[in-house]
């Protein structure tokens, strides 16, 4: 057993923190936020040209078969700097679906455009009256002729406004809430009778509710077996799970040393408030559970790709218990110990609390996850 | 980043698991099963057969007895024989006053003491804690004069575990009333059948005798019996507290302990069926198991962090996070067993009555659920509290 990065992974994560640092400040990352797109393409381009866009891919795909601990090191910095390029729908989420699910063919045409910059994706699975159940699907693709036509809304879509294709989880047998009878299609966003609705959410990433009415697509759309996809997109959310994970991490970790340091230098009663202890025991309290959701990123991020689904699930549930119930914590211990001043869009601090917030409600909040470990069993069952 | 087991070190942990099975007493496990932790003869059979083994004192360096395992075996023995239940080593002679000795004291100390506590042929106590020196611990008062070729020693100590058993008890005294509090303080390993000390019992919230006070009157100590140079003790103070990183957050005990859970809620009935398939109840034990999965990988961090660096024996802030979440998550458990028992948490099982003719209370098992409960709000206090805890994460990690 090991914690430590490879020398790979060492430069990996210094060249990737240093190109955020000069370019993804809070002034540079606001003019992006308040952009037409609401992200850098510049900034996509350099994460192509960096290898980023190709990381998890294998070698014989036209990727740098990058391992879950590379995606980690990638969506830590993210989390560090509030990027808002969709790397997670595109890269995490559409990346895992090509991977797992993808035939020699689907995967040829998708890897190199992917790894180039040049197709960006996302994964069209929410609904209405879904929340976070993957296996909720109201929207239908039906038989038609040798391809299928799929009608139906989806909610939430992560990158939704900016996909130039989508995944669509879509029912092609049973009722709304049966395991079976699912598959997961890939839609161009230009295709007849798609229309997107894009939004900024709430933590200045977009997103979109994506309608399909009667879309026509080829029997190629199919990605793996058209009634059984539940389990595909069941681990390409749990990709995601862990990336969101390692995101988490360090906007908490970034929002805790801002915290320390203000609590350093904002003087009241004639001394740095930093000398209270009542005060110093609320940034141990984030210390402590951010050290504890790091260590819970770790482990998401050794079972990401396991083959193992229960085991993986198990492991995934637990860690977003972890980073959920960790992230308010640390996030609103942050706005608290930085007072009036933490209540202001002028300060990062209160951007990566609301990044955070965001992310727990993203695939499932603490709750959520706490009741599906729950359910299986818990945590220690084999152990 | 690999955070599975080794081949390697899964066929160590075979090894330990395979030694528990074939060498602890199967009376002794059910005694730990059933949560009856205090018996002397049990640990002392048990400590002789890991020293027969050569696996006393696994952490120690090999010159005097350790085994020279890596960072990640010790932590692997350690939970496996938490998990197993095993009896723990006492902690006063292995994890405290050895390595003291071994890194502080002399030859002669070195070569007297240490077989002796591998073997448990000492039973070793701590008189650090004072009536009015607890958290502020420098503060204390016990004084040691020097005369000729001993020290005499006057004062109290209090909260000291197990000083019943004890031959031996290792004291911070003062040996300089004039010198900055921290600075007039020596380590001195002190005879508990010399005349002079009075040991008197302490019954804490659980009804158990676990502590003491011991009362030391004109006690006479040879001079030899000091470790290290006179008015370092402090020093050697701080090393011991801080020098606890492996088994401080006690993962395998926890772990045990929700198994345990586990196996007595699949008993109890709660709402016409047993709690355990109760939701909120299963929920409320997830919740536990993922902080201890945290924890055991905060741990596991630390431990390869040692493996890489090697252990400085410098105190280590990471040990506080480990007595914070450990203390946390032990005190949860407790709980949630106590919970489990429900009504039956209620009738205290007076051991006392054992072997009379009264019948006994049923059901049996759910007698140390609330003494436990009591008995462990006891780990956030001692060791330094989490208040003193988060006191020294505030200064060494965030710099405050």
């Amino acid at each position: 057993m090991d914690f430590d990065l490879t020398e790979e992974q060492s430069i990996l994560k210094d060249s990737l923190d240093r190109l955020l640092a000069e370019h993804y400040g809070f002034e540079e990352r606001r003019r992006i936020m308040a952009s037409p797109e609401g992200w850098s393409g510049e900034m996509w381009g350099r994460y192509a040209e960096m290898g980023l866009l190709a990381l998890p891919f294998a070698e014989a795909d036209g990727g740098l078969g990058g391992s879950p601990v590379e995606t980690m090191i990638v969506m830590e910095a993210f989390g560090k700097a509030l990027a808002l390029e969709p790397y997670l729908p595109t890269v995490v989420l559409g990346g895992s679906l090509i991977r797992f699910g993808g035939s020699d063919a689907q995967r040829a045409e998708l890897v190199p455009a992917v790894a180039e910059g040049a197709l960006k994706l996302a994964f069209a699975q929410g609904e209405r009256n879904s929340r976070y159940d993957l296996h909720h699907v109201e929207t239908t693709a039906t038989r038609d002729g040798s391809g299928w036509r799929i009608s139906g809304r989806k909610f939430v879509v992560l990158g939704g406004d900016s996909a130039d294709r989508f995944f669509v989880t879509a029912r092609t047998a049973g009722s709304a809430r049966d395991e079976g009878g699912i598959g997961v299609f890939l839609v161009d966003a230009g295709a007849k009778g798609v229309s997107v609705r894009g939004y900024r959410t709430q933590d200045g990433q977009r997103g979109a509710d994506v309608t399909f009415d009667g879309v026509a697509v080829g029997a190629e759309a199919a990605f793996g077996d058209p009634e059984g996809g539940l389990a595909l997109a069941r681990r390409a959310v749990d990709a995601a799970i862990a990336a969101l994970s390692a995101e988490a991490i360090g906007a908490m970790a970034a929002m805790h040393a801002l915290t320390v340091d203000y609590l350093k230098v904002r003087k009241q009663f004639g001394v740095p408030i930093g000398q209270f202890q009542v005060l110093q025991h609320k940034a141990v309290d984030m210390f402590v559970a951010i050290e504890q959701a790091r260590s819970m990123a770790f482990y998401a991020t050794s079972m990401a790709d396991s083959d193992d689904a229960a085991e993986r699930a198990a492991a995934i549930h637990a860690a977003k218990v972890e980073i959920g119930r960790g992230g308010r914590l640390a996030g609103e211990n942050a706005i608290q110990l930085h007072g009036g001043v933490g209540m202001t869009m002028e300060l990062a601090v209160g951007h990566y609390f609301k990044r955070v917030t965001m992310i727990d409600a993203t695939f499932g909040d603490a709750d959520h996850h706490l009741r599906a470990l729950a359910a299986g069993g818990g945590l220690f069952q084999a152990a | 980043m690999d955070l599975r087991y080794t081949r390697e070190e899964l066929a160590f942990r075979d090894e330990v698991r395979a030694f528990l099975a074939a060498n602890l007493p199967e009376d002794i496990r059910r005694r730990m099963l059933d949560g009856d932790y205090g018996s002397k003869d049990d640990l002392v059979t048990w400590s002789r057969i890991l020293n027969a083994r050569g696996w006393a004192v696994p952490h120690w360096p090999e010159r005097y007895g350790g085994t020279g395992w890596d960072p990640m075996r010790q932590y692997i023995f350690l939970e496996e024989t938490q998990k197993w239940p095993a009896p723990q080593p006492l902690a006063f002679g292995v994890n405290m006053v050895g390595p003291v000795i071994y890194t502080f004291g002399n030859a002669a100390q070195k070569a007297h003491y240490l077989p002796r506590i591998a073997n448990l042929d000492d039973w070793w106590c701590q008189g650090f804690s004072e009536p009015g020196a607890g958290s502020d611990l420098a503060s204390l008062r016990t004084r040691a004069v020097r005369d000729g070729d001993h020290y005499v020693v006057n004062g109290q100590k209090t909260w000291t575990t197990l000083a019943q058993y004890a031959d031996w008890i290792f004291c911070l005294v003062r040996t300089d009333a004039e010198a900055k509090k921290q600075e007039g303080i020596s380590f001195l390993l002190i005879d508990m059948k010399t005349p002079g000390i009075e040991v008197r019992p302490i019954v804490t919230i659980d009804g158990g005798r676990e502590v003491n006070e011991v009362f030391f009157t004109d006690v006479r100590v040879p001079a030899e019996n000091l470790v290290g140079e006179e008015n370092k003790g402090w020093d050697y103070a701080k090393f011991l507290l801080g020098n606890e990183r492996t088994n401080i957050a006690r993962v395998g005990a926890s772990k045990q302990r929700i198994a345990r859970i586990r196996e007595l809620a699949a008993l109890e009935f709660a709402g016409g069926r047993p709690l355990i398939e109760d939701e909120r109840f299963r929920e409320k034990l997830a919740a536990v198991e993922i902080e201890l999965k945290a924890l055991e990988l905060t741990q596991l961090r630390v431990v390869a962090a040692d493996a890489r660096r090697g252990s400085t024996g410098k105190p280590d802030p990471a040990s506080s996070i480990l007595k914070i979440k450990g203390s946390e998550i032990q005190q949860a458990t407790t709980h949630l067993l106590m919970q489990v028992m429900g009504p039956h948490a209620l009738p205290y099982h007076d051991h006392d009555l054992d072997g009379s003719n009264e019948p006994p209370i049923e059901p049996d098992y759910a007698g140390p659920a609330a003494p436990h409960y009591f008995n462990y709000r006891k780990v956030s206090i001692y060791g330094g509290s989490n208040e003193i805890q988060k006191n020294i994460i505030a200064k060494a990690v965030l710099g405050f």
